[in-house]
C-alpha cells in the first residue's frame, strides 16, 4: 500500500492568496492554480478569516489559472462565511471558463459537511445491542417458521410418497456422501493414528499398552467418529447447501420456482435433508472403520499388537451399546446441519455479499449446534446409564 | 439538451488509440482500432453485444492488457507505464462502473473519501466538506451520505459512484453503461447531470452505452464498434451511414422515437 501513497497529484503551479483590507472592504486576491494538491494550504487561513467590521468581501479572480471543485469550494465556503457574518460577497473578474463550475457549486452544494456515524458512543453501543437482540428473536421466529414449513412438507410427502424427488435425493446422496468419503476416510484414519499413538505413550508407563485398544475403540466409536464426520460434513455440505440455495435466491430462481407452482422447500430442502440424514450414519460407520484401521496399524507398528490380538481385545472392549451410541447421533447431527444450511440459504438477500456472509454463519452455527447436541446426548446417555 | 457539435471547440487530444489489437480468451476483439478523444469532448461508444465495448474501456484504463497497438492517455503510453506511473495517471481519471461498484462495507461518504484518503493529505474536516460538495454535484441529498450502498436505489448508487469517480477532480471520466437499468426519467436526469458536470469541470467523457437517448442528449461524437474497428461521427452523420448495422441501430423504432423527440 505504501506505493499508492507515494503518488503525487498533478500540482503544477502553486495557489496564491493575498488578503487586502480597504476600509470596510476585504479583498481576496486569488491567483495561480487553485486545484486539489495545491489549494489546501489555504484551507486553514481561509477558515480563520475574521469578518468583523467587513461590509463587502471581494474575491478577485483575475490571476486565476486553474480551478477545480476543491478550489471553488474553498472560495465558496469563504464567501458563505462572510455572508453569514453579515457582509456582502462579490466575485470579481472570474474567467469565463470557471463560471459554470462556480455556478454549479453555488447551486448544488449547500449541504453541511458529511457526518460520520459515531461507532464508539454509548448510544451506538446500545443501538447495536438492541439490533442484535431484535435480530436474534427475529431469527428464532423465522427458524421456527422454517421448521414448520419443513414439517408440513415432510408430512405431505409421507402421505403422498410420489411427491418425493428420488432422483434429487440420490444425486444429493452422491454429493454429500460418496464424494465426501475420501476426506472423511483420510481424516478419520489419521485421527486413529493420533489417538493410538497418544494412548500408547501414556498407557505404556503403567505397562497397560493393550488398553490402547479399549481407549481407541471406545473413543472413536462412541464420540470421535460421529462428531468428526458431522463437523467435516458441516464444513463441506452445510456450507454448500447455503451457497447453492443462496445463489439461487440472488438469481431470483427461488421466486421463479414459486411462480412455476413448485415449492422450494419440497424441491430444494427436503431432498438435501433426506439425503444427509440417510448418508451421515453411513459415513460415520465408514469413518469409524477407517479410524479403527489407523489405530490398528499404529498398534501393530508401535506396540507390536497383531491384528488378531487387536480384534480380540476390541471385541471385549466394545460391548453392546457403544457402537450404536455413535450411530444414533448421526441422523440428528445430519438434521441440524441440513436445517441450518438450507435455512441460511433461504435467508440470503439479493446481493452477492450476503451469500458469503450467510455461508460462513451457516458453518459456524451448524458446528456449534452439533457440539451442543453431542453434549446433550452425553448427559442423556449418562442418565440412562449407557 | 444537445449542443450542436460544431459550436464547440475542443482542445488537444487526451486519448489517442492507434492500431489497437486486443484478444480475450483467444478471440480477437479489436484489430487495428483507431480512436482519438479531444479535451472537453463527450464520446459515446456503441456496438452489438460481444463486440468489446466494455473491453475497450477496460483496456484504456489498464484493466486489460492489449496485444498490439498503442494507447496514449494524457500523453502517456498506458501499455508501457510502470506500476507507479500508472497509479499516478489513474488519479487523473475517474471511472463509473455499471452498478457503481461502491465498496459495500463503507458508507457513501466514506466511499467518496476513499481516493482522497489514499492519494491526498487533506484534513478530515476539509474531506468531509468536499465529500458533501461531490455528493451535491452528483445530485444526491445530504442524508444519503451516511447510508450504505445496499440502502440506495440503483440510480442513487450510480450517482454515488459518479461522486466517487469525481473525488480527485479527474480530467477524464469513463462511464460504463451509465443509464442501464434506470427508468427513462432517472436516465434523462443522469444524462443532464453528466452534461452539466462535463461543462462545469471541462471533463473529457468516454462512455459505453446502448441508450440512444443518452447518445443524443450527451455526446458530441459517437464511435461505433464494427468489424473490430471504430467508425466515428456525429449523430447526424452516422444516421446516414450506409452500413447495415448502423442503419438498423439508428432507424429502429427506439431510434426514431429519440429522433422525433430531439
Amino acid at each position: 500500500m505504501a506505493a499508492l501513497q507515494e503518488v503525487d497529484l498533478p500540482a503544477a503551479a502553486a495557489a496564491r492568496l493575498e488578503t487586502v483590507r480597504r476600509g470596510d472592504t476585504l479583498v481576496l486576491k486569488i491567483a495561480g492554480s487553485w486545484v486539489l494538491g495545491s489549494a489546501e494550504p489555504h484551507d486553514a487561513p481561509l477558515r480563520g478569516l475574521s469578518f468583523a467590521g467587513v461590509k463587502t468581501l471581494e474575491i478577485d479572480c483575475a490571476g486565476l489559472d486553474r480551478l477545480d471543485t476543491t478550489g471553488a469550494w474553498l472560495l465558496m465556503r469563504t464567501r458563505r462565511a462572510a455572508e453569514m457574518a453579515g457582509a456582502r460577497g462579490a466575485w470579481l473578474d472570474v474567467p469565463d471558463a470557471f463560471q459554470p463550475l462556480i455556478t454549479t457549486i453555488d447551486k448544488d452544494c449547500k449541504g453541511p459537511p458529511v457526518a460520520h456515524p459515531d461507532e464508539h458512543s454509548l448510544q451506538a453501543f446500545l443501538a447495536r445491542v438492541g439490533l442484535a437482540t431484535a435480530h436474534f428473536f427475529g431469527q428464532a421466529v423465522s427458524l421456527l417458521g422454517f421448521l414448520g414449513m419443513v414439517a408440513i412438507e415432510t408430512t405431505a410427502t409421507i402421505l403422498h410418497p410420489r411427491r418425493l424427488r428420488v432422483a434429487a435425493v440420490v444425486r444429493q446422496m452422491e454429493e454429500v456422501g460418496l464424494n465426501a468419503m475420501p476426506i472423511v476416510g483420510l481424516l478419520s484414519f489419521l485421527l486413529g493414528i493420533v489417538f493410538a499413538f497418544q494412548g500408547a505413550d501414556q498407557l505404556r508407563r503403567f505397562g497397560a499398552e493393550i488398553f490402547t485398544v479399549n481407549l481407541l475403540g471406545i473413543s472413536i466409536l462412541r464420540e470421535i467418529g460421529a462428531i468428526m464426520t458431522a463437523i467435516i460434513v458441516a464444513g463441506r455440505s452445510g456450507s454448500s447447501f447455503t451457497a447453492q440455495i443462496g445463489t439461487m435466491k440472488v438469481n431470483e430462481e427461488i421466486d421463479a420456482l414459486y411462480t412455476l407452482g413448485m415449492n422450494p422447500v419440497e424441491v430444494l430442502v427436503l431432498p438435501r435433508m433426506l439425503a444427509l440424514v440417510l448418508t451421515l450414519p453411513l459415513l460415520t460407520v465408514f469413518a469409524n472403520a477407517m479410524g479403527i484401521l489407523g489405530g490398528a496399524l499404529m498398534c501393530l507398528f508401535d506396540l507390536g499388537i497383531t491384528m488378531p490380538a487387536f480384534l480380540r481385545q476390541l471385541q471385549g472392549a466394545v460391548g453392546g451399546w457403544i457402537f450404536w451410541i455413535g450411530i444414533i447421533k448421526a441422523p440428528i447431527f445430519a438434521f441440524l446441519i441440513a436445517t441450518v444450511g438450507c435455512y441460511e440459504g433461504l435467508q440470503v438477500e439479493r446481493n452477492a455479499a450476503s451469500v458469503g456472509m450467510l455461508t460462513t454463519r451457516s458453518v459456524v452455527e451448524s458446528i456449534f449446534l452439533v457440539i451442543v447436541a453431542d453434549a446433550i446426548f452425553s448427559v442423556l446417555f449418562s442418565m440412562l446409564g449407557i | 439538451m444537445s449542443l450542436a457539435p460544431e459550436t464547440r471547440a475542443f482542445g488537444p487530444p487526451v486519448i489517442k488509440i492507434e492500431g489497437l489489437v486486443t484478444r480475450v480468451g483467444g478471440r480477437v476483439l479489436h484489430d487495428g482500432l483507431d480512436l482519438e478523444l479531444r479535451r472537453g469532448e463527450v464520446v459515446g461508444v456503441v456496438g452489438g453485444s460481444g463486440t468489446g465495448k466494455s473491453v475497450l474501456l477496460r483496456t484504456i484504463i489498464g484493466l486489460n492488457r492489449h496485444v498490439g497497438g498503442r494507447i496514449e492517455v494524457l500523453g502517456q503510453d498506458v501499455g508501457r507505464l510502470g506500476e507507479r506511473a500508472l497509479r499516478q495517471l489513474q488519479t487523473r481519471w475517474g471511472v463509473l462502473f455499471q452498478d457503481g461498484a461502491l465498496f459495500s462495507a463503507q458508507t457513501v461518504a466514506q466511499n467518496v473519501q476513499v481516493p482522497m484518503r489514499e492519494h491526498t493529505d487533506l484534513t478530515a474536516r476539509l474531506m468531509d466538506e468536499l465529500a458533501a460538495v461531490k455528493l451535491g454535484m452528483a445530485g444526491l441529498p445530504p442524508d444519503a451520505a451516511t447510508k450504505f450502498p445496499s440502502e440506495l436505489s440503483g440510480g442513487m448508487r450510480k450517482r454515488a459512484g459518479l461522486a466517487r469517480a469525481l473525488a480527485l477532480d479527474p480530467e477524464i471520466l469513463f462511464l460504463d453503461e451509465p443509464t442501464a437499468g434506470l427508468d427513462p426519467i432517472s436516465a434523462a436526469q443522469f444524462d443532464a447531470l453528466v452534461r452539466d458536470l462535463q461543462k462545469s469541470l471541462n471533463l473529457t467523457v468516454f462512455m459505453v452505452t446502448h441508450d440512444i437517448d443518452t447518445l443524443r442528449a450527451t455526446t458530441d461524437r459517437i464511435a461505433v464498434l464494427i468489424d473490430k474497428k471504430i467508425r466515428i461521427g456525429t449523430f447526424d452523420t452516422l444516421v446516414h451511414d450506409p452500413h447495415p448495422w448502423i442503419q438498423q441501430y439508428f432507424s429502429g423504432v427506439r431510434g426514431r422515437a429519440a429522433l422525433g423527440h430531439a
